[in-house]
């Protein structure tokens, strides 16, 4: 299949996107950064922007840095800036354990953070991160900035609260304390594909009980979300196999699961207890 | 068993591959890099079932449909035996369409851009009519018909049941039986299909270069249906990127883009996607069978009786018709097993699918699938080593005529089966595998004894009652006056090396090396007629063709040098680009005897012919290569997921031409049977839509999924192959699943869980542990 006819541009500035996308937004126009989702939808032509604005020229969106107390990741940073650590602490380490997880090595050094999040596929491990670390999406347009807390981002299945007329221009991740302990795990048919479901914890240990957990779900309902459930189910224990058994039978339990070719909900749920369970006793370590 | 000896020339040497500088430097020539005026995007009904009430096409567009064809006939492929209903398929769909994907209409534009906009444009107005989808609910009487003159879809029905079945059946101790599903595939070459179609004012001919295992078929096939003579059409198999049997049987898209290329004297081009080939190119593998065997009380196979229903889709595939898959299950259902009493029903059951042909194994992954499936589950019942209910059962004495009457000539069943269990220490595994339990890892491993039927002519085709019967290969064979050779062969390669194998069986007849060798294949205009490269044949047929013709100019250039050297012909030694006199120092370089055949005949004084040229054909019976794989995985009881540790396969496919070839073909065949066991599966809905369009659903194996593979070989020389070597195409393949598949029984042990379904994909192992709800689990 090849692409439905676009027209291409390439502006230089964050303002010239900003107004390009503000004109052309009611003709299906999209942003163009890596690629890596929209280009193949295109070629299904299951996607047909009528414009693409490719925001790839612009210097300024490529920028990474902490700053405030939060990782500050420009529109065009590459997934690949992310296999080594972006910033001391568990913040960075945390996310080049995740970058390993997102496709292939190609893919990555081509896809951007901020692309993944304004896709918002339901298996984005990005998405999961952000939706557990409590992430800002920053968006700009031509009525000006305005700031999305991770927890209202996600709307649906690949939708998110951002408007037709707004860039992502940068996301926002608030560094974690020095003795944050993190663990991820991840299903997939094979390396590299789309997750099935996920886990993305992360506690600290006060004399050996778990302090301001987080339990993030990714791959198994239509956003990745926390589960306050699991985290209450954490808080003030000892970080022992029990704890963590049943933190993860509560998340299998209280998650919605899609169904699909891969997993009915049943399996869902028996990975999202496995997941979780070993994301914590990784954590734990 | 006589194993073969080393040997001093060329062949049993792992040279390196001609063919690969050119592909490797991105030089190699493919149909898609040939310019074309017109490019050509079908339409494809996006319907299981339904009849086409109208077609609209936008103003200036160009489509063909199936009007415009009204002079060109159905493909209609057709078996002589087995109860087989010819049907016909047309070029576009004609009033009818049976499954999504079947071509409606063929856009031709300047640009495959502009191409993909009209297709998109065309609109097809359609009464949806009941389809039907799986192969068993196609059985029931109420079933709609796929093909109204086929009652109750069933196309082709073989049956067979050796005389005193029922009584050895009675003196059994214990039978077993299995329900086996082997869910449907796609072969996946890394090329899809493709064709381009040039007309030549000058000549009137047309040339179709294509992405074809078989050229020669492809052209009488296409001359046949488009009424012209045969010899109005050139096809060309360049550079073909992989086929594994989907490049074996007609596309119907080759025959309207001969037919464009004579309406609009131009060239045409179409070049199938991935999206495309995964849901119109041809399917494979999707069959139910039951399996029981009789055992005595030691684990003896007294009777052997299966079920094999397979869904062949919408139409009959050209040229082996859609019987193949069900007449191969019953034909070599009981493997490398000595049993004498075989029962075996065999439905070819159309559907309102994609088309069903060949593909790597043709059935014999499936069946080695339901017997080694049987063999394992018996050795569970008897309390048996897996590899000891083997040895129990296995051919020892050659030849052994089946129970379905095919000859296996000399082979290594038992001694391949020995090599594996020393080769992976099993005594050693099993501590292993106590251990892992107790720490709540669930290590598994598979045994797949299997036999594979290879280099078969045309008495095995013939058998089977098909109308067109290939079998024989024809090579001719020249040294031109500089003194190289040239083998023009009608056998299609598409990356199995041929060009390498047979340059080293003809280099070791006539004293040159393998580079002063140019194989030429691919090309109608060029070659003799053949039937191409499919079914394990080539090494086998097209080498043992080249070996007797290497032979024939052996012995002419002989004559010349004995003649010129004035020695007596037996005392002319060919070696080292020479001719020398044994015992002396007398020589002639090859290269003068070349001269000397074409431009210094007068010196023949009329006793030898000008020129150096010889052809010949073989056409043998057949020869069966075998194998022992095993497996060794591991399970993850939590979510399904199935780690491979190790594999190992322990091979004799006689003698080996080019043992790194070899290699290649076994290896490949395993990564390709892994991907059939674990992995790959073709997914339709309940109303026919097929789910499974892109790569992101239809999963293939990465480098990451194939384990170190592990091989042993033998060489076991058999008088059935005249060069002593047996095919080795299909083997990895047939025999990978099946003892990855045992793997994981065998891990799943403690849980009392069974599955005897591929792919054995994650959800349905955590299924199979659901299902029988063992106390181990709680332990995981």
């Amino acid at each position: 299949m090849k692409p439905a006819r676009f027209e291409y541009h390439a502006p230089t500035s964050v303002d010239e996107a900003v107004q390009l996308l503000g004109s052309l937004a009611a003709e299906d126009g999209r942003i163009l950064a890596g690629g890596q989702s929209l280009v193949p939808t295109m070629a299904f032509r299951l996607a047909k922007p009528g414009h693409l604005i490719d925001i790839n020229a612009i210097a300024t969106l490529g920028q990474i840095g902490s700053k405030d107390g939060a990782l500050e990741i420009g529109a065009c940073v590459r997934h690949a800036a992310f296999h080594r650590p972006v910033v001391a602490g568990p913040l960075g380490q945390l996310m080049s354990t995740v970058v390993r997880h997102i496709a292939h090595y190609p893919i990555r050094q081509r896809g951007t953070f901020c692309g993944s999040l304004a896709h918002a596929d339901p298996a984005s491990e990005w998405c999961l991160v952000a939706v557990t670390l409590g992430a800002q999406m920053i968006a700009l347009s031509t009525r000006g900035a305005r700031t999305i807390a991770a927890e209202d981002y996600f709307t649906g299945i690949m939708t998110t609260a951002l408007a037709e007329d707004e860039l992502l221009s940068q996301v926002r991740i608030p560094l974690l304390a020095p003795d944050t302990r993190f663990g991820f795990r991840e299903f997939s048919r094979r390396a590299g594909d789309y997750a099935i479901a996920m886990a993305l914890v992360t506690f600290r240990l006060d004399g050996g009980t778990i302090v301001e957990p987080r339990v993030g779900i990714g791959g198994a309902e239509a956003n990745p979300r926390r589960i306050p459930e699991a985290e209450a189910a954490l808080v003030g224990k000892p970080a022992e196999l029990t704890t963590f058994r049943a933190a993860a039978e509560i998340a299998a339990e209280v998650v919605e699961p899609m169904e699909d070719m891969q997993a009915d909900a049943i399996y869902r749920r028996d990975l999202v207890r496995a997941m979780t369970r070993r994301a914590l006793e990784q954590a734990a370590q | 068993m006589t194993i073969a000896q080393p040997h001093a020339g060329w062949v049993g040497r792992s040279i390196r591959r001609v063919e690969d500088p050119t592909l490797i430097a991105g030089a190699g020539r493919f149909t898609a890099d040939l310019p074309a005026t017109y490019r050509v995007r079908f339409v494809r009904s996006e319907r299981a079932a339904g009849r086409i009430s109208k077609i609209h096409v936008p103003d200036g567009a160009t489509a063909i449909t199936a009007t415009d064809l009204a002079g060109v006939k159905p493909i209609r492929p057709m078996l002589h035996k087995f109860d087989y209903v010819p049907i016909g398929q047309p070029i576009l769909a004609r009033d009818h369409v049976r499954f999504v994907g079947e071509p409606i209409a063929a856009v031709v534009a300047p640009s495959d851009a502009e191409a993909e906009d009209i297709a998109e444009a065309i609109e097809v107005a359609m009464e949806d009519q009941a389809a039907v989808i799986d192969a068993r609910t196609a059985l029931a009487a109420e079933a709609p018909r796929v093909h109204a003159e086929v009652a109750g879809n069933l196309i082709v029905k073989g049956a067979v049941e050796t005389p005193g079945f029922a009584d050895a059946r009675a003196r059994a101790d214990s039978i077993v039986r299995l329900e086996l599903r082997s869910r449907r595939q796609n072969a996946m070459p890394l090329e899809p299909r493709g064709g381009h179609a040039a007309f030549d004012a000058g000549s009137g001919r047309v040339t179709l270069t294509c992405s074809t295992q078989m050229p020669h078929l492809t052209r009488t096939a296409i001359t046949d249906l488009l009424g012209m003579p045969e010899s109005d059409l050139r096809v060309v198999a360049p550079d073909v990127g992989g086929g594994f049997g989907q490049k074996m049987s007609l596309a119907t898209e080759y025959v309207l883009l001969v037919w464009l290329a004579r309406k609009l004297r131009s060239s045409v081009a179409w070049h199938e996607d991935r999206r495309e080939n995964l849901i119109a190119a041809f399917h494979s593998r999707d069959q139910f069978i039951e399996i029981e065997g009789a055992f005595d009380s030691n684990g003896k196979l007294l009777a052997l009786a299966a079920d094999v229903i397979a869904n062949v889709g919408a139409y009959s595939c050209f040229p082996t018709t859609c019987a193949v898959e069900p007449l191969m299950a019953m034909a070599e259902l009981p493997g490398p097993y000595d049993v004498r009493a075989y029962r075996c029903a065999a439905r070819g059951v159309l559907t309102n699918t994609c088309p069903m042909a060949p593909y790597r194994g043709v059935s014999r992954p499936v069946i080695t699938f339901a017997l080694e499936r049987l063999m394992d589950r018996a050795a569970l019942e008897f309390g048996l080593e897996p590899s000891e209910i083997r040895r129990r059962n296995l051919i020892e004495t050659f030849p052994y005529v089946s129970a379905t009457g095919l000859t296996f000539d000399e082979a290594s069943y038992r001694q391949t089966l020995e090599m594996a269990v020393a080769a992976l220490d099993l005594p050693a595994f099993r501590a292993r595998q106590q251990q892992a339990r107790a720490r709540g890892r669930y290590l598994g491993i598979g045994f797949s004894a299997f036999s594979e039927r290879t280099g078969y002519g045309t008495p095995a085709f013939a058998a089977r009652g098909m109308e067109i019967i290939p079998g024989f290969e024809t090579i001719d064979l020249s040294m031109g006056p500089s003194g190289l050779v040239e083998a023009r062969i009608g056998a299609s390669p598409h990356g199995q090396g041929l060009r390498t194998t047979l340059a080293q069986i003809i280099a070791d007849e006539i004293g040159v090396p393998p580079d002063r060798i140019r194989v030429i294949h691919g090309d109608t205009d060029r070659t003799p007629y053949g039937f191409g490269t499919f079914a394990s044949r080539s090494a086998v047929i097209a080498g043992g063709a080249s070996l007797l013709a290497a032979r024939k100019v052996r012995s002419k250039l002989i004559k010349i040098a004995s003649l010129l050297l004035e020695a007596a012909p037996d005392d002319i030694v060919l070696d080292g680009g020479a001719a020398k006199v044994a015992g002396t120092d007398r020589s002639i370089a090859i290269e003068a005897l070349a001269r000397a055949a074409y431009h210094q005949v007068h010196r023949f004084k009329g006793e030898i012919e000008p020129g150096i040229a010889a052809s010949a054909t073989y056409d043998p019976a057949g020869t069966f290569a075998n194998a022992c794989h095993v497996a060794i995985v591991e399970v993850d009881p939590e979510t399904g997921q199935v780690r491979i540790e190790n594999f190992i396969a322990a091979e004799d496919a006689g003698r080996l031409i080019n043992p790194m070839i070899v290699d290649g073909q076994i290896q490949g065949g395993i990564a390709q049977g892994i991907g059939n066991a674990l992995l790959e599966e073709i997914v339709y809905d309940q109303t026919g839509n097929i789910l499974t369009t892109t790569l992101a659903d239809f999963l293939p194996p990465t480098a990451h999924e194939i384990p170190p593979i592990e091989l042993h070989h033998l060489e076991t020389v058999s008088d059935a192959s005249v060069t002593r070597a047996k095919g080795v195409g299909e083997g990895g393949a047939i025999g990978a699943p099946a003892a990855v598949i045992n793997a994981i029984n065998d891990a799943l042990a403690p849980f009392g869980a069974e599955i005897n379904e591929i792919p054995a994909t994650p959800r349905r192992i955590r299924a199979a542990i659901h299902a029988a709800r063992k106390p181990a689990e709680q332990r995981a």
